[in-house]
């Protein structure tokens, strides 16, 4: 059974454009496409840590602002040459409304 | 003492007749050119290109005015030939200039054929001959209006083309059923049609104009079956005949064109005539290749080898509109002696025909694929027998002998002698020859020494292959860097085609060049969004989606995701009050670093994202703005304490900088921007390694440019000296202004300088005051939506959705 827990509408993130939701074990980049897909990975770069909610979002994959790797928004996956992964997380729409799935970081955090 | 040659025109077939009589008799002639358009020498054949917007003017010009001084040549623009006196040997034009000569070319070229029809005299009626044609095109296309291009050949079918790349709502009116029924046979005049239909040009078939009318200027145009088509801009591009009027005023035997004799000559031993005016064997030329023939007969000819003799040949015609192949050779017509071979692919949208006599080809038609038009021309010139590869002839070269070749083998297999420039003549042997013999290793070069693929250019891919195949890797056919991987384009190409095609979004510009991403990529997006920014500064809405973080949220993030700010400290200034003011804005948000840039200002360390706003607020009221140390624009003004302090300066160096400055901060540059002035030559300011520098002296102001202090180490270029402050500001704002004009996204001063050339950038700047004023205009305009400080905008609230988290969550569980 997923837990999921409101965070905001989708009119709260620009297309080709992310925001933050914090949470006890840092923070969570919430995505949103140029066709309003959203996608939900943890805000950090499996390189060097880089906050990838700060990238620029293209397609379904985000270019980290610190040394240009591209992340799949869709399996947290470095894209190309570069090799890592960051958590993604589960994201409902309902309507305008935004929900993520928290028990993988209650389960963390427990 | 040389002999004087005068040569009447300055076209396509002159120009290379010069050259091949510059390379085989040098200094033997004096020679003075009479040209009636006000220009050089440049390619006529890439109009179109030009009146579609894919190409500049100035990539056209085959000869440039120091080709004309380096040789030696007398150059007469917008001069027109109004009488040769064969008796005393001597041309007079119209400005009263006359000039004797001991030969004479007369290339006088074509006119283009006007309709007779009531109207054709109106305003708006325009030919499609010559840059003046195109130019007066494009300016009506600004309208967006209809025009009407009477003429579905070769030349109409490029002026429609281009005309409706330009935005205009185009008809063409061809008077026969199918379209170029001159090169094409209907099947293939067919397919062109409905792939000029379906780029949104109507073409109205078996049209027969009767009248153009309109009011003092063209409304419309009435064809005799009484259809009436409304046209603001009416284009006749019906076909062209000989100007050989001047030629027959002075009595030279003229027939359709100049008669000449197969080593080009009239009549008149002394007088010589090519080109479109000349007819050779009963036969006028129109297409280049035969007239470059001329041009090298004659050459020969006038360095004395009188055996040089024209032959007719066939050459193949291709239509220069881009996205449609289209490949046309010799005779198609049918006869009882003839065979065919047809292939049709309805859905690929091909057609291709051979027509044959005696198993050898006499005619081809290909359309939609015509990658083998040069292996069909080839065995049309040496009438080869077909007979024994005819059940495959049609599928090409590729099919004969086994297994397909992959187009690198085709060109492999192709003969020495096999022709693959059309428009010069040049085959594989002389290019390749060319290639190992001179070690070229670039396009360009191959170009300079062959000629191959410098007109039309659509054998251009063929010369790559067989550098490729002569010289494997040294060729770097990327020659043309793609911008990134979403398209094939290079940088300066969608600069062009941006203000070309009046591309105003990021979307447009990659729905029209045809991007391969949906959005883009982390390389394209920042530049091409700069690139609209800069070329249109009111209509653009900038999109900060496509700018990198530290141009988004006006600071530089570091590598543990906080935030530096640098506040601007005019021409490195600063007084109590703001030094006061920085130190409570760091123990109030606790900044763990403060540091002294080499820009000479203030750089706090470690700000929190989310504390940005409430940093700005407090550095603004103490009067600070943003200092752009995250732009790629306008960063610093370096100075020195100059006249008012220091015993040697010579100039209000402090000043100027802070008055640069001010001018022009908040400017976005393709790569960053850091500019310096010195008081005196000493230089403490360092002036002579920025991008931009200024040292003064007791006479004036020298204004530096192109030096470079970081991954690169070089000094800086002299642009010039001026004697104000007012001269060296405008100076420096129109080089500024160039240089964004041009500039490679990211692409430095230095670089983009060493690419144009520090003379060309000397001579737009220093000596051609009008171009001077007019960028320094356009900085002006553009500063007006430039100059707004982007942290008092983001302290009103603007984007704060960027400066906080959406959400918090979690926490409460994380306490249970």
């Amino acid at each position: 059974m997923m837990n999921w827990i409101a965070i905001g509408s989708l009119s709260d993130i620009p297309r080709r454009g992310a925001r933050c939701v914090a949470t006890p074990e840092g923070k969570v980049a919430v995505f949103r496409t140029q066709d309003d897909q959203v996608y939900a990975i943890d805000d950090h770069c499996p390189h060097r840590g880089g906050p990838l909610s700060q990238g620029i979002v293209h397609g379904t994959a985000v270019t980290c602002p610190l040394h240009n790797w591209v992340i799949s928004l869709e399996t947290g996956k470095a894209l190309g040459a570069d090799e890592g992964v960051v958590r993604t997380i589960p994201v409902r729409i309902e309507g305008e409304h935004l929900f993520i799935a928290l028990e993988a970081l209650a389960s963390r955090a427990a | 003492m040389s002999e004087k040659l005068v040569i009447i025109g300055n076209g396509m077939a002159p120009g290379r007749m010069l050259e091949h009589l510059l390379e085989q008799a040098p200094g033997r002639y004096t020679v003075t050119i009479f040209n009636a358009e006000p220009r050089v020498n440049y390619d006529r054949i890439m109009l179109s290109p030009v009146l579609s917007g894919e190409k500049a003017y100035e990539e056209i010009i085959i000869h440039g005015d120091g080709w004309y001084i380096a040789n030696n040549i007398t150059l007469y623009k917008g001069h027109k030939i109004i009488a040769i006196d064969r008796t005393a040997k001597t041309v007079t034009s119209d400005h009263g200039v006359t000039e004797p000569y001991d030969k004479l070319v007369i290339a006088t070229g074509s006119v283009p054929f006007i309709i007779p029809v009531p109207g054709h005299d109106l305003p708006g009626v325009l030919t499609y001959r010559d840059l003046d044609d195109v130019q007066a095109m494009m300016l009506a296309a600004q309208s967006r209006a209809k025009a009407v291009v009477i003429g579905g050949g070769l030349l109409g079918l490029e002026a429609a083309a281009g005309l409706n790349a330009q935005g205009m709502d185009v008809t063409v009116l061809h008077v026969m059923p199918t379209l170029m029924e001159r090169q094409l046979d209907p099947a293939a005049g067919y397919l062109l049609q409905r792939a000029v239909e379906q780029r949104g040009i109507k073409v109205i078939t078996k049209a027969n104009t009767k009248a153009i009318t309109g009011n003092g200027k063209v409304a419309q145009v009435e064809l005799a079956d009484g259809t009436v088509i409304p046209a603001t801009l009416v284009v006749m591009a019906v076909g062209i005949r000989p100007n050989s009027a001047l030629a027959k005023e002075a009595g030279i035997a003229v027939n359709r064109g100049i008669v000449v004799d197969a080593g080009m000559r009239s009549n008149d031993p002394d007088i010589y005539a090519l080109g479109e005016c000349a007819e050779v064997n009963g036969q006028v030329y129109g297409l280049v290749a035969p007239l470059y023939e001329m041009a090298r007969v004659a050459a020969r000819q006038l360095a004395g080898d009188e055996a040089a003799a024209f032959v007719h040949m066939d050459t193949p015609t291709k239509l220069k509109v881009t996205g449609i192949d289209l490949f046309s050779l010799g005779d198609f017509a049918e006869g009882e002696d003839r065979q065919e071979i047809v292939l049709r692919d309805a859905a690929a949208g091909v057609y291709k025909r051979l027509v044959l006599k005696d198993d050898r080809i006499i005619g081809t038609v290909l359309y939609g694929e015509t990658a083998d038009g040069a292996w069909f021309n080839d065995l049309k010139k040496k009438q080869t027998d077909i007979s024994e590869m005819r059940d495959t002839l049609i599928f090409g070269q590729s099919y004969q002998g086994g297994a397909p070749l992959d187009p690198m083998a085709a060109v492999a297999a192709l003969p020495d002698d096999a022709e693959i420039c059309g428009c010069n003549g040049v085959c594989k042997g002389k290019i390749t020859g060319a290639i190992t013999a001179k070690a070229l290793t670039s396009l360009d070069d191959v170009r300079a020494h062959t000629k191959a693929s410098a007109s039309c250019g659509s054998c251009t891919g063929l010369v790559e292959k067989l550098m490729v195949l002569t010289i494997g890797d040294k060729y770097n056919p990327a020659a043309v860097q793609p911008m990134c991987g979403c398209t094939t384009l290079g940088h300066d190409e969608v600069r062009r085609l941006i203000i070309a095609k009046s591309l105003k979004t990021i979307p447009a510009v990659m729905q029209e060049l045809e991007w391969t991403t949906s959005c883009g990529c982390a390389k394209c997006r920042p530049a091409l969004n700069y690139y609209l920014v800069c070329d249109w500064p009111d209509d653009y809405a900038d999109d900060y989606q496509s700018r990198f973080i530290n141009e988004r949220v006006h600071a530089n993030i570091q590598k543990d995701g906080t935030y530096s700010v640098v506040p601007r400290m005019w021409g490195g200034v600063t007084n109590a009050a703001e030094l006061r003011a920085i130190a409570d804005v760091v123990d109030k948000f606790e900044i763990p670093m403060v540091k002294v840039t080499g820009g000479q200002r203030i750089d706090m360390l470690g700000i929190r994202k989310e504390d940005l706003p409430a940093v700005w607020a407090d550095l603004g009221q103490a009067g600070f703005v943003s200092g752009h140390a995250y732009a790629k624009g306008l960063r610093t003004v370096k100075t020195c304490v100059g006249s008012d302090w220091c015993r040697f300066g010579t100039q209000d160096s402090t000043g100027l900088g802070i008055r640069i400055e001010k001018f022009m901060w908040g400017s976005w540059t393709p790569a960053k921007v850091k500019m310096a002035v010195s008081g005196c030559p000493r230089n403490c300011a360092e002036a002579t390694c920025k991008d931009v520098g200024v040292i003064c002296v007791d006479s004036g102001y020298e204004i530096h440019f192109a030096g470079a202090a970081g991954l690169d180490i070089k000094g800086t270029e002299v642009l010039g000296l001026v004697k104000t402050e007012d001269e060296a500001l405008e100076h420096i704002v129109a080089l500024t202004q160039m240089y964004r004009e041009q500039g490679r996204y990211l692409e430095r001063i230095y670089k983009w300088a060493k690419r144009v050339g520090i003379a060309e950038i000397k001579r737009q700047i220093m000596d051609d005051g009008d171009k001077r004023k007019a960028y320094y205009d356009r900085f002006v305009f553009s500063q007006k939506f430039a100059q707004v400080d982007p942290w008092s905008e983001r302290v009103s609230g603007k984007d704060k959705h960027e400066f906080r988290p959406m959400a918090s969550v979690g926490f409460a569980q994380a306490a249970e």
